[in-house]
Parts: C-alpha cells; sequence; structure tokens
C-alpha cells in the first residue's frame, strides 16, 4: 500500500473513529475456535454474523430472570419482561433516528418484513376504503431491481399474480452498480411501489438512492429500502434515507436469530391494514369481527420473539458503544486492502465495484473455472468459511453468466490477516484444481 | 490432508477428462429414450441426463450440465459405470452408489460394484456434498423410468436416506 500525505485543512487520517479490533474479537467466544484444524477465518458475515458474550449473555439473562409474556400480564416478571423488550424497541429506534418507538415493527426477519408490507398492499387492494397508496391492480407497477435478494423479489412477484399489477425493474450495469439511466421510464405515475436493496448482499454495491428517492417522491409512490446489509455496517438514519420503509435482520448485526425489524413512516403504518391475525394486535374481538390495535402492535400478532428482541437491543448497544462510523471505517480498510490482494490472485473475477468506492464488505469473485463449491471446500478444509453458490440472488448470477459465486465477507471482528487467509486458501484451490 | 479423501484423484481426473459427456441421439431409431432434468438449488448445479434402452439395456447414457467437481465427475462415473448393463445390473449399482453415499462414510464400498465409484466413500462425509455426487444419479432413475425402465427404487432405509437421495428437491437456502 502506497501512503500519501493528506493536505492540511482535509480530514486527516487520524481524525476517522477507530477501534481495538483485537479487543472486539475478544468479545466473540467462537472466534476462538478452530476449524479442521487450522484457526477459524469467519468471512460469511453478509451471512450471518457471530455474537459478541455482551449478547449472549443478556440472551441467557432475560431467560434466567426476566422470562414472561409481554404486553398482558399485570405481575412483576411480566412487567420486566414487557419492559425489557418495549426497552428494545426504543433502542432500535434510536439506533436508526426514528421518530417514534412506534415505528419499530419487530418481525422474525428482513423477509417477513417486506412480506408485511406485500401482504399489506394485498390487503388493502381487497377493500374499497382502504387507503388508495396502498390499492394495486392491473395497470399498477412495483419497481425493483435485479440486485435483489430472493426476499426482495419473491414477494412483490406474488404480490402482482394476487393484484394483477406489472412488475418492473431496474437492470444491473457491467460493473455491478444500479443502471439508474431509464430511472424516469421505470418510475413513473403508475409506479405505486419502489423496492431496493440498500446493499447488495452479492456484489457488496451500496446504492445511492437519492435520485430514486426524488424521483419516487415526484410520481407518489412509496419507498422500501432493504437494509438488512447496510444497518449492521453503517450508520442509517431513516430520516436522512427519507424512506418510506426500511426493513433489517437481526442475526447479521451480532444479534440473534428469528428477530427482524420493518420501520416505517408511522402515519403509513397506521393507514396499513393488518396481515396476521391474533393476539396482541387487535383492539376489540367479538364473535363477528374485530377492530384492531395501533402500529406497532397491529403487526404482531402472537407472542413475539421477546428474549430475541431484548437481545437484539443489547446488539445495538454493543455497535454503537464501538461506533457504527467506526465499523464503516473499518470495514472500508479491510475491503480496500482485500480488494488489493485478490487482484493479486491469477484467474481472479470480482463481480460487482472493484474500487472501495460505493461498496461495503462483501466481495464476490470467480477463481478460473472452478466451481465455488470446490473453492469453498478447500478453503473450508483451511478453516477459510467463505459462501458458495447463488446467495439467494440468482438474477444476479444469471446477470453475469455464472450459475454461482463465492463470496467472502466481512464485519467488525474480520483482520487483515484473515484476508490473508483468503488469499493463501486461493493458491491452494488453484493447485488441488490446476 | 482430509482434503484428500474428498477429491480423491479418481474423482479429479473424471472432473477434469469427463467420459461420455454431451448429450447424445440415439443410434437405433427404434430405442426407448428418456430424459431428465435435475438442479439443485442450493447451488446452482444442474444435470441432464438422457438415456437410450431397447427395453433391457442401457444401451447409451448421455449427459450434459454445469456444477461443481463432485457433481460432474459422478455424472462421469455414472456414464462408465451403467452404460451398456441391463436394467437389473443397473438397479444393484445405483442400489450400492446411493446406499454409499447415504451412509455418512461408515459403508465400506464394494469396488467390484462400484468400480471407479468407490471413490465416492470420503464424499459421504461431507453433507454438503452428498447431494452434488446423487445429482447426476437421480436424474438418471428418472430418466430410466421416463424411458420405461424401472431402476432402484427410493433408498429404503431411513429417514436420512431418503433426505439424501431426494437431490434435487433441496429448499433454498440462506433467508435473509
Amino acid at each position: 500500500m502506497t501512503s500519501i500525505a493528506i493536505p492540511a485543512g482535509m480530514p486527516q487520517y487520524d481524525d476517522v473513529p477507530r477501534f481495538d479490533v483485537a479487543a472486539v474479537r475478544a468479545d466473540f467466544p467462537i472466534l476462538d475456535r478452530e476449524v479442521n484444524g487450522h484457526p477459524l477465518v469467519y468471512l460469511d458475515s453478509a451471512n450471518t454474523s457471530h455474537k459478541p458474550r455482551q449478547v449472549l449473555d443478556v440472551l441467557t439473562e432475560h431467560y434466567a430472570m426476566h422470562n414472561a409474556n409481554v404486553s398482558r400480564s399485570v405481575h412483576t416478571l411480566g412487567t420486566e419482561a414487557t419492559e425489557a423488550y418495549e426497552g428494545a424497541r426504543a433502542k432500535i429506534a434510536a439506533f436508526v433516528n426514528a421518530p417514534s418507538v412506534d415505528e419499530v415493527v419487530f418481525t422474525k426477519n428482513s423477509t417477513e418484513a417486506i412480506n408485511i408490507v406485500a401482504y399489506a398492499f394485498s390487503n388493502a387492494s381487497l377493500r374499497a376504503d382502504a387507503d388508495p397508496r396502498f390499492r394495486l391492480g392491473p395497470g399498477d407497477e412495483i419497481v425493483i431491481s435485479e440486485m435483489e435478494h430472493h426476499s426482495n423479489i419473491v414477494p412483490w412477484q406474488l404480490l402482482a399474480e394476487r393484484t394483477g399489477a406489472t412488475l418492473r425493474w431496474f437492470p444491473v450495469t457491467d460493473g455491478g452498480r444500479l443502471d439508474e439511466s431509464g430511472l424516469d421510464d421505470l418510475v413513473t405515475e403508475r409506479t405505486k411501489i419502489v423496492s431496493l436493496v440498500h446493499t447488495s448482499n452479492i456484489l457488496g454495491t451500496v446504492n445511492a438512492t437519492a435520485r430514486i428517492t426524488e424521483r419516487v417522491r415526484q410520481v407518489g409512490a412509496l419507498l422500501l429500502l432493504d437494509c438488512s446489509q447496510s444497518v449492521p455496517h453503517l450508520p442509517i438514519d431513516v430520516v436522512d434515507l427519507d424512506a418510506d420503509f426500511i426493513v433489517f435482520t437481526g442475526h447479521k448485526m451480532c444479534g440473534p436469530t428469528g428477530i427482524g425489524v420493518l420501520w416505517g413512516r408511522g402515519e403509513l403504518l397506521a393507514a396499513m391494514p393488518p396481515v396476521a391475525g391474533g393476539g396482541s394486535m387487535i383492539e376489540t374481538v367479538t364473535m363477528a369481527r374485530s377492530t384492531f390495535a395501533a402500529p406497532p402492535a397491529r403487526f404482531e400478532a402472537g407472542t413475539p420473539p421477546i428474549a430475541e428482541a431484548v437481545a437484539l437491543g443489547a446488539a445495538v448497544d454493543y455497535l454503537t458503544g464501538v461506533g457504527m462510523r467506526a465499523i464503516q471505517w473499518h470495514e472500508k480498510e479491510l475491503t480496500a486492502y482485500a480488494l488489493d490482494a485478490l487482484a493479486t490472485v491469477p484467474g481472479l473475477r470480482i463481480f460487482g465495484p472493484t474500487v472501495p468506492v460505493g461498496r461495503g464488505g462483501t466481495i464476490s469473485f470467480a477463481l478460473g473455472d472452478v466451481h465455488p463449491h470446490d473453492v469453498g471446500q478447500v478453503l473450508d478444509s483451511l478453516g477459510v468459511q467463505v459462501r458458495v453458490g447463488h446467495h439467494c440472488a440468482k438474477p444476479v448470477c444469471a446477470r453475469f453468466g455464472v450459475p454461482a459465486m463465492t463470496r467472502a465477507s466481512f464485519y467488525l471482528y474480520t483482520t487483515t490477516a484473515e484476508v490473508d487467509a483468503l488469499v493463501a486458501g486461493l493458491e491452494q484451490v488453484r493447485k488441488v484444481f490446476a | 490432508m482430509q482434503l484428500d479423501s474428498l477429491y480423491q484423484e479418481i474423482i479429479l481426473d473424471h472432473y477434469k477428462h469427463p467420459h461420455g459427456r454431451g448429450l447424445r441421439d440415439a443410434t437405433d431409431p427404434a430405442a426407448r429414450v428418456g430424459e431428465a432434468h435435475h438442479v439443485n438449488p442450493t447451488c446452482g448445479d444442474e444435470i441432464t441426463v438422457r438415456v437410450a434402452t431397447d427395453g433391457t439395456v442401457f444401451t447409451d447414457i448421455s449427459y450434459d450440465g454445469m456444477g461443481c467437481s463432485i457433481s460432474q465427475a459422478s455424472a462421469s462415473i455414472l456414464h462408465e459405470l451403467l452404460r451398456g448393463r441391463d436394467a437389473g445390473d443397473a438397479t444393484v449399482v445405483h442400489e450400492a452408489f446411493v446406499e454409499l453415499m447415504s451412509g455418512r462414510g461408515q459403508v465400506t464400498p464394494d469396488e467390484d460394484v462400484l468400480g471407479d465409484g468407490v471413490a465416492f466413500a470420503g464424499v459421504a462425509r461431507y453433507p454438503a456434498r452428498v447431494k452434488c455426487a446423487l445429482l447426476s444419479w437421480m436424474a438418471f432413475k428418472d430418466a430410466a423410468a421416463r424411458a420405461g425402465v424401472g431402476v432402484s427404487p427410493e433408498p429404503k432405509t431411513n429417514h436420512q436416506h431418503s433426505a439424501a437421495a431426494r437431490a434435487g428437491a433441496e429448499r433454498s437456502e440462506g433467508a435473509a
């Protein structure tokens, strides 16, 4: 790496917030283990992240000391559990700068969060008195992109089938960026919702959304951003993003599985019909009919994942303690290092942006003709854990003409030494399949 | 290195130099032909297997596909082992291969029956790769059935075995 002097008056290197990676790693018990006789090199955080002791402790502590159902008991444990659950909601609201705590709906994951929005459209489309912004029919359009995870494709395909609306999408450029050149033709007065990935789970691209948001506002559509891969990695401010909905999932941000978030503008959530019916989401129930609670309860039917929500609150505390700006910068440096290092591997082709600008620490690649399954297997024998396959984004694979890719993805605990282990492992792959 | 048990020389050789690759029309116009296309949705591996039979003997087994070394080498070995065999023999070999792959590394393969297929004994210890190895074998079974020749009933042991055998029906992984 070359070093250059930054002119005086410009932000200096030391101005950037930093953290002690070794100290952070010590918080993650799993990072001490070995895999196949080698130290674990975990490069699959885009798939799921590891959990620090602080989160694991809260999860255990909740069950050990405060276990009770929420929002329905007057007893002490019930009150403690409810306070912990609602406290977690407040932490998450603050984490994404939500104007109101009630705009945070707990879900199972991002997939469920997207489906709640899609089914709210679906249900509204069946009722003449529903808010027109959520009513869909033939002639209306839903816009997504070729860069989406299947979870942001399939719910909209199904919604289009149910309502007769048309599904359209932004293409992806050869460089792995969203192709916005057709924006004005794609997002029009016919568009009811635009649902886009913020950071691609496969290409690593961070989409600049300002132009799209502006166009969405012009035509009076709604905007959902799938922030599954951005909320864990960079500071997210929903006011600043100016989206209508964002979704993200706990397990990719140091939290447990089984807990995710739908954030929506309060006014929009209030206009949405319920999706799943059951306990907790009602106002009153008679044998003939029911009326429904205000959001977020309206969208949280049944006993929620209480301990998981509480632990996600602890994860948010943990990330905030390290500092999201510092995490973002750590991953940026790591990505720059990895892009340089991977460029030295003969026959390696990177899919997506090859510069550490407008991209996150998720890098997918091909190694010559070697199938990703084989790449992943050899790397695993060396303790290096990468994901192989289509990454639940088959259209992206098709876009780049491959059935599968190998993907390395980083997080706050990832080190340059682990990137080196990846590069050394790829050399071994080349030897086996030479 | 334990990787050697997975990537046996025989497997890498079949992968780099596949035998009988490419879909072929039957030479005998009277032959019954059956074809099946199987995919492994988890990883995107695909294979098309086509059989030609006179009703008793598999006169040709041709295939085309793309995928990892295990899935492609397995197809090459399938071609070697079953082409020219009658349905009865093919069933014995097919059953033996499925049993080997379903055995979690606990089955000792019979080289007289499985030939180069014994090299897959190591693959059976990698649960994530068993479906790769079985992909072409399950496609072959379907193709044979479509040609009117039954081969190897469903693996008749426990649940795990049949789960492993449903190579083409795996659920997609990695929801967000």
